[in-house]
């Protein structure tokens, strides 16, 4: 039984409690280069990285992409690809050096003492072999017979909090949903026992409300099972909640290690003080503070810098940084930072300008969209999926919607409606500007056409990789603007110079480009036909946070300069928070709450939102109750009688007028609309008072 | 400074993966297997293109006084049942099948591809029916189908182009369809619907350079079966005119006499038409394993 505290934030315990010199270490990574060979050149894509790790503590590894985090982990356990070695500098876990280790050894390694979870639960099951099949393999390995294997596999899944073992241990792996399978590989991983737990990136791939629940899980157990962590992520919000110690990797190196708690309050090392800044943080709005977005590129592998390998992108750089690399610094208890400058970071200037141009409030009463009624049925084999049952939203002249709900809510569908890339059902109307828009494309003029774009998620798939930028940024001027001969010229100029790209790209492919410039082609071209309204699916998830906070920057200015609408689509609250002057909550094709963002994020917020927004781990350590969602988002096809949310709901009434009555979109406050039988004045009290006690869902 | 660095964390969409990407000539000529059969190839298009020119003797001069000979210095392959020296007809004989099979297959990429992309890109029932015809297609034996086109319409050059560009068309069509499928789930397709694009241009402009390299894995594979399709009804008797030197109908007319032991008039053909065939292999297999990555 753990207390109410430990789930919350491992990393608020005091820093003293904490004490590696104490306990045994279970690893202990000294100077390591690991290097790839690629095209008869060795890259160097680790350098002197030292660290260790206690006996049942648990260790944080965050980055960017590109900074080594997974080399470390396959480092660790001899995973790496044939073209990589570690070159130089000594691991040891449990005392034992698996670079020195033979075959047998190394399976014996890998089958008892480490363990790992990768991000996408899918591929580390076997799709053709039933859960418990696999997962007594393991036990199995480790000698128990069969009979036993079952009946250990069986414990383990109910130690991993799965209500139904059975049912599980014979199903495939296709039959799980993403953070059911996860949990199994958990499972899996935790079956031999091994002393040292390898997660690299491990909720990456799930949903925000079951990220909150794999995570409560694996700080359960670690108490539990007596097992060191060494947790790898990009998010620095999920590092926070679940690791004592961090640290963070910069092009290879560990540029600052220590406590959590403290490398996040108190950074000492200018990356790390940019990283905490690209992301948008309580509260923080457009219209109030701009992200600051770290300035220039992580180093190419082949590049040779005599100096510290942050200098070219860090604003307190001098000539010392630029000469000789830093070492590292003891600059506190357990703390270390590769910088000359450690002492000067707290007053670190910012890269970005701070000051934004407001847009003037919209003043026309009338929105530019209307949608009404807006349904989507998609027939499948098991009868009909209401993907969108009977949306009614208003988009305002210059305004943003933030569309946030669990993956499955309907929010891309609600998209491709509202862009006319899926016919909606009969009954269902948009209108755009008062006159009725066409069900598809193809009943759509071209002022109509102009009117609706879109940015996706991931540009790779967004971009025609066979067409050069200037081709893909020129083909709406033609297309939709009518642009020709020089006012073509001139219009693509000034559009490529608006989103901060340059002339020397327009001969460029996507493929030549970085993930951050590729979304910047995709938003020129949306913004090309200029639009009124653009919709944003996701537009930053599949890039980093030092690049997320420029194009987030990027997406406000362009909308205070051209007053566009947007349709923000995201599963990130912080993003969606930074971004949005109103907020629709969507869950099972179905609007649960939607008003001004501050209301919904203020509260009191309809269940859902509630449970969304505890789920998101937070940087700024206020102790939140977690609000736990029972179960996974229904299906579609036989959504709940009732109120659609009553199945999961932490705060169903007792009456049981949610199981029977659906609740109506009332106006609750001005311009705030729930759907919830719960009086406002009440989910005040439950939210505000008395949430902390009665409502938290009991510990296992 | 350059700012070429892929940043995005690993979201590759499955059908990003499984995408091709056409092979550059460095990368061809790394593989020893691609160098060899472009070598034997090679070869075959000069003796195509110079055939008279290279050949010792006239491959129609027959020579009453020395018929059936062995291989002999004079005749390094020996002569044939009219006295005419095999080596002359094996090299003169590689300009018919050299004519006749690229452009066939071109003739059969270019429709198949268009059908391809029509069907991937529309779908409904045009993709059903033209599935349909390509399971009948596959049903029965190309030459059987060839066979009854020939006797239709008679046998010539251009009537065997048009047969075998005719029976490829489908079957290249459904490789193309399933490329299509993979660039169809893009979401670079929705853009372009987003401006209002045709879908002759989205097919055209949009999704063709992105299935080009399988287009071209495709056309060098069937330029192997065009050869053993032109050669097989050669030898069935469906060829061109008889006075045209032709492997196929070289082997037709001698292997009757191979049980009286003259083997070279039979055999060496045979060994042109196997050293085609392997040398368009290799090369095939090459692309293939380099567009694959």
């Amino acid at each position: 039984m753990t207390g109410p505290g430990q789930a919350d934030r491992a990393g608020q315990a005091p820093a003293t409690s904490i004490e590696p010199a104490a306990s045994p270490t279970t690893l202990q990574v000294s100077h390591v280069d690991v290097k790839y060979r690629v095209r008869g050149r060795d890259r160097l894509a680790l350098h002197d990285v030292s660290f260790h790790i206690g006996r049942n503590e648990s260790y944080g590894l965050v980055g960017e992409s590109g900074s080594g985090k997974s080399t470390m982990a396959l480092a660790l356990t001899r995973y790496l690809p044939r073209n990589g070695r570690v070159s130089s500098g000594s691991i040891s876990i449990g005392g034992r050096d698996p670079l020195a280790m033979n075959r047998s050894a190394l399976r014996d390694l890998r089958a008892r003492t480490v363990s790992m979870v990768y991000q996408e639960p899918g591929k580390a099951l076997n799709p053709s072999i039933k859960v418990g099949r696999q997962l007594g393999e393991v036990f199995e390995i480790a000698g128990s017979d069969k009979a036993d294997a079952a009946l250990r596999s069986e414990a383990m899944l109910r130690t991993v909090q799965i209500a139904d073992p059975g049912r599980v241990m014979d199903a495939y792996p296709h039959q799980l949903s993403g953070g059911m399978a996860q949990r199994v590989v958990i499972a899996m991983a935790l079956a031999a026992s091994p002393s040292l737990l390898i997660l690299d990136e491990p909720t990456t791939a799930l949903d925000a409300t079951v990220e909150a629940e794999v995570l409560d899980l694996v700080a359960g157990l670690r108490d539990k099972l007596d097992t060191s962590v060494l947790f790898i992520s990009h998010n620095l919000a999920v590092i926070a909640k679940m690791c004592d110690r961090v640290g963070v990797l910069y092009a290879g190196e560990l540029i600052e290690e220590g406590p959590a708690s403290e490398v996040f309050d108190q950074p000492r090392h200018p990356y790390t003080v940019g990283l905490l800044r690209c992301i948008p943080r309580q509260g923080q709005r457009k219209d109030h503070g701009r992200l600051d977005a770290i300035p220039g590129f992580l180093p190419q592998p082949g590049d040779q810098l005599a100096g510290c390998i942050f200098a070219p992108r860090c604003p307190i750089a001098v000539q010392q940084c630029r000469d000789a690399p830093p070492p590292a610094f003891d600059v506190g208890p357990g703390r270390t930072s590769r910088c000359y400058r450690h002492d000067e970071t707290s007053g670190l200037p910012r890269s970005t300008p701070a000051d934004v141009q407001l847009p003037a409030p919209a003043t026309s009463a009338e929105p530019v969209v209307t949608m009404r009624n807006l349904s989507k049925t998609f027939a499948s084999k098991g009868g009909h999926v209401a993907a969108l049952a009977g949306v009614n939203l208003d988009l305002g002249l210059g305004e943003t919607l933030g569309l946030v709900g669990e993956s499955g809510s309907g929010k891309t569908t609600l998209a491709r409606l509202l862009l006319g890339l899926t016919a909606p059902d009969q009954g269902s109307a948009i209108s755009l500007d008062g006159k009725p828009l066409g069900a598809d494309l193809a009943h759509r003029g071209r002022e109509q056409l102009k009117a609706l774009q879109i940015v996706f998620q991931n540009p790779d798939s967004a971009l025609n990789r066979r067409h050069t930028v200037r081709r893909l940024i020129s083909r709406p001027l033609v297309k939709l603007a009518g642009l020709s001969g020089t006012a073509l010229q001139d219009r693509l100029m000034s559009l490529v110079a608006s989103v901060r790209m340059e002339e020397r790209h327009l001969s460029l492919r996507p493929s030549q480009l970085s993930g951050g410039l590729k979304q910047r082609v995709a938003i020129a071209r949306a913004f090309g036909g200029s639009p009124r309204i653009v919709v944003c699916d996701e537009p930053t998830s599949a890039l980093d946070v030092s690049v997320q906070a420029a194009i987030l920057n990027l997406l406000a200015d362009l909308q205070a300069k051209e007053r566009v609408t947007y349709l923000f689509i995201s599963h990130d609250l912080g993003v969606v928070r930074y971004l949005s002057d109103r907020i629709a909550v969507l869950y099972l094709g179905r609007i649960m709450e939607t008003g001004p963002a501050d209301r919904v994020f203020a509260g009191p917020h309809h269940p859902y939102t509630e449970a969304l927004l505890s789920a998101v781990p937070s940087l700024d350590g206020q102790r939140r109750t977690r609000i736990k969602l029972a179960g996974e988002i229904p299906s579609a096809a036989s959504p709940p009688s009732g109120c659609v949310f009553h199945t999961r709901c932490p705060r169903r009434l007792s009456s049981g007028i949610c199981e029977s009555t659906e609740p109506p979109l009332a106006e609750v406050e001005p311009g705030h609309l729930m759907s919830c039988h719960i009086p406002l004045d009440e989910l005040r009290i439950m939210q505000n008072i008395g949430a902390s006690d009665d409502n938290r869902a009991p510990e296992p | 400074m350059t700012d070429v660095v892929a940043t995005a964390p690993a979201q590759i969409t499955p059908a990003l993966r499984a995408r091709r990407e056409l092979p550059t000539w460095r990368l061809l000529l790394r593989r020893p297997s691609f160098v060899i059969g472009a070598m034997i190839l090679l070869f075959w298009i000069v003796c195509a293109v110079f055939g008279n020119a290279i050949a010792p003797h006239d491959p129609l001069a027959q020579n009453l006084l020395s018929i059936n000979k062995p291989p002999s210095a004079a005749h390094w392959f020996g002569t044939d049942s009219l006295g005419r020296d095999v080596l002359s007809r094996v090299i003169v004989g590689a300009r018919t099948i050299l004519i006749i099979t690229p452009l066939a297959t071109l003739l059969g990429t270019v429709l198949g591809t268009a059908l391809g992309l029509a069907m991937g890109y529309f779908g409904g029932w045009l993709d059903t029916l033209v599935s349909r015809l390509v399971e009948a297609v596959l049903a029965l034996p190309a030459v059987i189908i060839a066979f009854l086109f020939i006797v239709a319409l008679g046998a010539s050059i251009t009537t065997l182009i048009i047969v075998i560009g005719f029976i490829f068309t489908p079957l290249i069509a459904r490789t193309v369809r399933s490329a299509v499928q993979v660039e169809r789930q893009l979401d670079y397709l929705s853009s372009a619907r987003l401006l209002g694009e045709r879908p002759m241009r989205i097919m055209f402009v949009e999704i063709l350079p992105n299935v080009i390299p399988t287009v071209v894995v495709e056309f060098t594979v069937r330029l192997g079966y065009a050869i053993f399709a032109v050669a097989t009804l050669a030898f069935l008797g469906f060829g061109v005119q008889v006075s045209t030197p032709n492997w196929g109908s070289d082997i037709n007319a001698s292997y009757g006499l191979l049980g009286a032991g003259f083997w070279w008039t039979t055999l060496f053909p045979a060994l042109a038409i196997a050293f085609l065939v392997i040398a368009i292999n290799l090369v095939a297999d090459s692309v293939q394993q380099a567009a694959a990555g």
